[in-house]
C-alpha cells in the first residue's frame, strides 16, 4: 500500500470542510432526549447528598451520624472526612481548609429522605481563623499568608564586566529608562476570582456490574477517568468504564472524577446499589473550581509615539489552599515591551484550589495589563487603536504582528471605530448617559491534543467510526462526521461517529482548545487510511492506479471522470463478508501538516455607562478571530458567542463574593451569584479571519481564545466613556459610582 | 411509611420559604417531611397529608400516578418517577430557569413546585412543548445552533414557547427584554436571540 499523503482539500475542492453544518445532536438538546449524567437512572438507584462544612477554616472535632441513619429513608452514610491517627497513635483531627469541604455523605431512597438524613448529621468543629481577603496585600503579609516569586527581569542593556551588583544595575537601568520616557503611567488593576459554574453540577451517576464499574460521569475527559476511578480504587483501568454522552459544561473544571465521584462508587460497592451523587449547586459554587484572583500595580514608559519601552509590575492573587496565582509569565499581555521587571505574590487563602478556567492566566493577564496600555492612550490623549496598533512593534506571541494589524482593521471597520471614537472621558454626554470604545487583543496555542481512531467500513456501505472523545458542546460529534463524510465524499448522515465513554480508542482530555485538532488528525488520518485500503480493491477492480481515484459526491472514482467509477456502496461490497477496520493515532506534538497551534484575536467595545446609577450597558461588541482552517463556520461562531458573553460575564456581573471574617462564600447561589441574561448582551458581531495562508495553516483550537480579550475591552470602553478607570472587574455598579467619585476628589 | 390524610385545618399555612429550606440539602430543615404537624392546603379543601401518598398528575396530555411526600417537588416527580428528564435541576430556587415546565399554560419552575401543588393543573414538560407547531422551535433552535452544551436549552425552548404564544409578534426589543428568566453559562443569548427573531418572522409557525 502506498504511503498515505495526509492532508486536507483546498478550499475548492472541499465539499463540507468550511461549510455550515448544524451540530448532530441540537434535536436532543433541545427537546430534552438528550441524556446527561444527572439525567440517566439506573433501576433502584440511590440519591446521594453530603453535607458541607460551613467553615472556611476548622478542624471536625466529633461526626455523629446516629440520627441521620435513622431517618425514614436512608439507607447509608458515608464518612468522608475521617480522623486519621499519627505515628504516635494519636487521634489527629481532621482538618478543614475552606468552606463546602464535603464532610459526610448520605444515600437515600429519594432526595428528600437523603437532605433529611444530611440535615440530621451532627458534626462538633474547632473553628480557625479564616483568612479569604485577596485583594488586600498587606493583610496578607501580615497574615502569613504571602509568598514572593522570583522577581523576573528583562533589560535591553547589558552590564559592564565590572558591574558587581546586577540588581543595582538593573534598578538604575529602570530607573533611567523612566527618566528618558516621554510618558508615564502608574495604575492600579485587577479581576476578581469567579467560579466556572457548571449548569450541570459535578456528579457521577454509577454502579457495579460484576465487579466492574460502570460510571456515566460528567467529564472533559472521558478517556482519562478510568484510569481515576482505578487509581483510587484499587483496581485496574480495564475494569472501568466511564460514559459521558453529553456534559453541562465543564470549562476546565471537569477533569477527573474527583472524591465525590470516588465517594459514589464506594458507597454503590457497600450498598450494592446504583448511586447517583451529584453536587448541589452552592457546593458547585463553592469547590467545583473557580479561577485565580489578580491585582496589580504597574509604571510604565512610553516613547514620544506611545509605544512601551519600560514596564515594571508588582502583582498578587490566589489561587486557593495551595497559594499560586495568576502565572507573570504572560504580563504584559500580547506586548512584550523591551525592558520589564515583574514581582509576583502568592497569597493562601481558605477558598478551595483553583481549577483550569477557560484559558487560564490569559483573561486576568489581559485585564491587568492592557488596561495599562489604555490608559496610556488616555494620557496621551490618543486613540487607543492606535497605541494599540504601534506596541504590535513589540509582541511575544506564536500569531504575527501583521496579523493582529490586519484583524484591529477588520474590527475597526465592524465598530465604526473612527466614527464613533472620541478622547478618553471627552464624548457627549445624555442626561447622565455617557458611552465609550476600547479594545484588547489575545493569543492562544490550540495545538491538537493526542487521538486515536476506529474507522469501520462495512460492505454495504455503512461508516461507523470510535472515538473516545468527548462533545463539551463545542460541536466536537459534529467535526468528526464531518471530517469523515468529506474524506468519503459522503454526506454527513451517512457517517455514524461515536464518542462519549472510554470503552473507544484513547482520545486527550478537552482542555486548551485540543479537541478540534485532536479529532480533525485522528479521523482524518483513519479516514484516509481506510479509503487508500479502499481505492486498492477499486483500482483493482477497474484497472486503474489506486492513486488514480478519489472520493467524493458519493462515488470512488478517477480524477476528473466521474463516470470512471464505482458508487461508494460498489466499492465497499469489493471488501467481501468482513467490514474494513483501521486505526490511527495522532500524538501529541508530531509534525503534521493537518494542524497547527498559535492564533490571535481582537475584541472591541462599545459601552454606555450612567453616570448616576453606575450601570454598564454593553451596546456592542466586535470579536475576529483566526483559527486556521476553518471546519465548521457554524459551530466556530458559536464558540465565538459563547466567549463574548462569558468575557460580559467576569467584566460586569459575576464574582466570587467573600465575607472576609467568616470566609463564608456569600453569594454561592445562581441568584446572587450574578451572570449576564439575555438581554444583557448587546449587539455581537463576530468575524473569522481566514485568508488562505491560515488556512493552509491546518485546524487550530478555537475554545479559549475568544475568552480572553473581552475584559480588557470592556474595562477599556467604561474608561474611555467616563475618563474614569474602573480598576478591578466586574465593574458592578458601586465600584463604577466608587470610581467616579474618587476621580472627582482627586480633580477638586 | 405511613400515609395519613385528615380534614382539620393546618395549624401553621404552607410557605414558600419553608419549602425552601425543606428542598436545600445543606439546610436540609425538612420540616415538612413526616412529622404530619405541617399541612397543605390547596384548593382540594384544608388537609393534612403526611408520609407518601399516590396522586395523579395530568402531564403531557396523559394522567400519571406518582408517589409523593409533601416536600417531592413536581421536578423530582418528572425526573424519577416518569423519566422526563429534560427539565434540569440546576438551581433549587429557580433562578436558573433551567427546570421551566408549563403549569396550566403558564412557565413556571418544576424545581420551586411542590407535586401536590399541581394535582388538577395541565403540567407540560420540554418534551411535549418541543413537539407544538410542528417542532419549530426546537428546529429553529438548531437552525441558529442556540445551544452548546445544551443543559440549559430545554428550559430556554419551554420559555421562548411560552414567550411566542402570548407575543407572537415579538419585536427585537421585546424579545431581549421578555427571555431574562433563563441562564446560560456557555452564552448561546445571541444564538437564541437569532433563533427567536427567526420564529416571529416565520408567522404561524413560529
Amino acid at each position: 500500500m502506498a504511503n498515505v499523503q495526509y492532508q486536507w482539500p483546498s478550499a475548492s475542492a472541499a465539499q463540507l470542510l468550511g461549510t455550515r453544518q448544524r451540530r448532530l445532536d441540537g434535536a436532543d438538546k433541545s427537546t430534552g432526549a438528550a441524556k446527561y449524567t444527572y439525567d440517566v437512572n439506573l433501576p433502584k438507584q440511590l440519591i446521594v447528598k453530603a453535607l458541607d462544612c460551613p467553615h472556611a477554616h476548622c478542624r471536625i472535632k466529633s461526626i455523629d451520624t446516629s440520627a441521620a441513619r435513622r431517618v425514614p429513608g436512608v439507607v447509608h452514610v458515608h464518612v468522608i472526612k475521617t480522623p486519621k491517627k499519627d505515628a504516635d497513635g494519636n487521634t489527629v483531627l481532621p482538618e478543614v481548609l475552606f468552606q463546602g469541604e464535603l464532610l459526610v455523605a448520605v444515600a437515600a431512597e429519594t432526595e428528600g429522605a437523603a437532605a433529611e438524613g444530611v440535615g440530621k448529621l451532627k458534626v462538633e468543629y474547632e473553628v480557625l481563623e479564616p483568612f479569604v481577603s485577596e485583594e488586600e496585600l498587606d493583610a496578607a503579609v501580615q497574615a502569613q499568608r504571602a509568598k514572593e516569586g522570583r522577581p523576573r527581569v528583562s533589560i535591553q542593556a547589558e552590564p559592564d564586566d565590572d558591574v558587581e551588583d546586577e540588581e543595582q544595575f538593573e534598578n538604575d537601568e529602570i530607573e533611567r529608562l523612566f527618566r528618558e520616557a516621554k510618558y508615564v503611567v502608574e495604575g492600579y488593576y485587577g479581576i476578581d476570582a469567579i467560579t466556572h459554574c457548571c449548569l450541570e453540577p459535578h456528579g457521577t451517576t454509577l454502579h457495579w456490574q460484576d465487579g466492574r464499574l460502570v460510571a456515566y460521569l460528567s467529564t472533559q475527559n472521558v478517556s482519562g477517568c478510568d484510569d481515576g476511578f482505578a487509581a483510587a480504587l484499587d483496581m485496574t483501568a480495564d475494569d472501568v468504564d466511564v460514559h459521558c454522552e453529553y456534559i453541562g459544561g465543564g470549562f476546565g473544571s471537569k477533569f477527573r472524577p474527583d472524591y465525590w465521584g470516588i465517594a459514589a462508587a464506594e458507597i454503590s460497592k457497600k450498598t450494592g446499589r446504583p448511586v447517583k451523587f451529584m453536587l448541589e449547586r452552592d457546593q458547585e459554587l463553592m469547590i467545583a473550581g473557580n479561577r485565580p484572583s489578580g491585582y496589580l500595580n504597574v509604571k510604565l514608559g512610553a516613547d514620544e509615539k506611545g509605544v512601551v519601552q519600560i514596564w515594571d509590575s508588582a502583582q498578587w492573587g490566589t489561587s486557593g489552599v495551595t497559594g499560586g496565582g495568576v502565572a507573570d509569565k504572560w504580563i504584559p499581555y500580547v506586548y512584550e515591551p523591551p525592558n520589564y521587571r515583574r514581582r509576583s505574590t502568592f497569597i493562601t487563602t481558605n477558598t478551595d484550589q483553583s481549577r483550569a478556567w477557560r484559558a487560564p492566566n490569559h483573561p486576568q493577564a489581559c485585564a491587568m495589563s492592557q488596561t495599562a496600555y489604555d490608559d496610556l492612550a488616555a494620557k496621551m490623549g490618543a486613540n487607543s487603536y492606535d497605541i494599540f496598533e504601534r506596541n504590535l512593534k513589540h509582541i511575544s506571541s506564536r500569531q504575527k504582528a501583521e496579523v493582529y494589524a490586519e484583524e484591529m482593521k477588520i474590527g475597526a471597520r465592524l465598530m465604526d471605530w473612527q466614527a464613533k471614537w472620541h478622547p478618553h472621558g471627552k464624548g457627549p454626554r445624555r442626561g447622565s448617559v455617557v458611552d465609550g470604545l476600547g479594545m484588547a487583543i489575545h493569543m492562544w496555542g490550540g495545538g491538537a491534543n493526542a487521538s486515536t481512531c476506529q474507522v469501520k467500513i462495512h460492505p454495504d456501505g455503512g461508516v461507523e467510526s470510535y472515538c473516545g472523545t468527548q462533545d463539551l458542546g463545542t460541536g466536537t460529534r459534529t467535526i468528526c462526521a464531518m471530517v469523515l463524510a468529506e474524506t468519503f465524499g459522503l454526506p454527513i448522515s451517512a457517517v455514524n461517529a461515536n464518542i462519549g465513554t472510554s470503552k473507544f480508542p484513547f482520545s486527550g482530555a478537552s482542555g486548551g482548545s485540543t479537541t478540534v485538532g485532536a479529532v480533525a488528525e485522528s479521523h482524518r488520518r483513519a479516514g484516509q487510511d481506510a479509503l487508500a485500503q479502499l481505492c486498492e480493491k477499486v483500482g483493482e477492480k477497474l484497472g486503474v492506479k489506486p492513486a488514480s481515484l478519489v472520493a467524493a459526491a458519493g462515488r470512488i472514482h478517477v480524477a476528473g471522470k466521474p463516470d470512471e467509477g464505482l458508487s461508494w456502496r460498489e466499492a465497499c461490497s469489493l471488501l467481501g463478508m468482513r467490514p474494513l477496520e483501521v486505526t490511527a493515532t495522532f500524538k501529541r506534538g508530531q509534525k503534521t501538516p493537518l494542524s497547527d497551534e498559535g492564533v490571535g484575536g481582537v475584541q472591541m467595545a462599545h459601552v454606555e455607562v450612567d453616570t448616576a446609577t453606575g450601570q454598564v450597558r454593553v451596546k456592542k461588541i466586535v470579536a475576529v478571530q483566526d483559527m486556521g482552517l476553518v471546519l465548521n463556520p457554524q459551530t466556530a461562531e458559536s464558540q465565538i458567542y459563547g466567549g463574548v458573553i462569558m468575557g460580559i460575564a467576569y467584566s460586569l456581573f459575576e464574582q466570587r463574593i467573600m465575607d472576609p471574617k467568616t470566609g463564608a462564600f456569600l453569594n454561592s447561589n445562581l441568584a446572587n451569584y450574578r451572570l449576564p441574561r439575555l438581554g444583557d448582551v448587546g449587539e455581537i458581531v463576530v468575524e473569522i479571519y481566514e485568508p488562505p495562508d491560515q488556512r493552509e495553516r491546518g485546524v487550530i483550537g478555537l475554545g479559549e481564545p475568544p475568552v480572553i480579550s473581552g475584559g480588557a475591552a470592556i474595562s477599556n470602553a467604561v474608561c474611555n466613556a467616563t475618563g474614569v478607570r474602573v480598576p478591578v472587574l466586574p465593574m458592578t455598579p458601586d465600584r463604577v459610582l466608587a470610581a467616579i467619585k474618587s476621580q472627582g476628589r482627586a480633580s477638586s | 411509611m405511613k400515609q395519613s390524610t385528615s380534614a382539620s385545618p393546618p395549624a401553621s399555612g404552607f410557605t414558600r420559604r419553608k419549602f425552601l429550606q425543606g428542598s436545600g440539602a445543606a439546610a436540609a430543615a425538612t420540616v415538612l417531611a413526616t412529622t404530619g404537624g405541617e399541612a397543605l392546603a390547596d384548593h382540594h379543601g384544608d388537609e393534612v397529608i403526611a408520609g407518601e401518598t399516590t396522586i395523579t398528575l395530568h402531564v403531557n396530555g396523559q394522567n400519571r400516578q406518582a408517589v409523593v411526600e409533601p416536600r417531592t417537588t413536581l421536578l423530582e416527580v418528572l425526573r424519577y418517577q416518569f423519566e422526563l428528564t429534560g427539565a434540569k435541576p440546576v438551581s433549587a430556587d429557580g433562578s436558573s430557569g433551567a427546570s421551566t415546565v408549563l403549569i396550566d399554560g403558564k412557565p413556571m419552575m418544576a424545581s420551586t413546585l411542590l407535586a401536590l401543588s399541581v394535582r388538577d393543573k395541565k403540567i407540560e414538560t420540554v418534551e411535549s412543548v418541543s413537539q407544538r407547531n410542528s417542532g419549530a422551535v426546537p428546529a429553529a433552535f438548531v437552525e441558529y445552533d442556540a445551544q452548546q452544551c445544551g443543559f440549559c436549552t430545554p428550559g430556554f425552548v419551554v420559555a421562548v414557547r411560552a414567550f411566542l404564544d402570548k407575543n407572537p409578534n415579538a419585536s427585537e426589543a421585546e424579545i431581549r427584554a421578555g427571555l431574562n428568566g433563563n441562564v446560560c453559562r456557555c452564552g448561546t443569548y445571541a444564538n437564541v436571540l437569532q433563533a427567536v427573531i427567526a420564529l416571529v418572522k416565520g408567522g404561524p409557525r413560529g
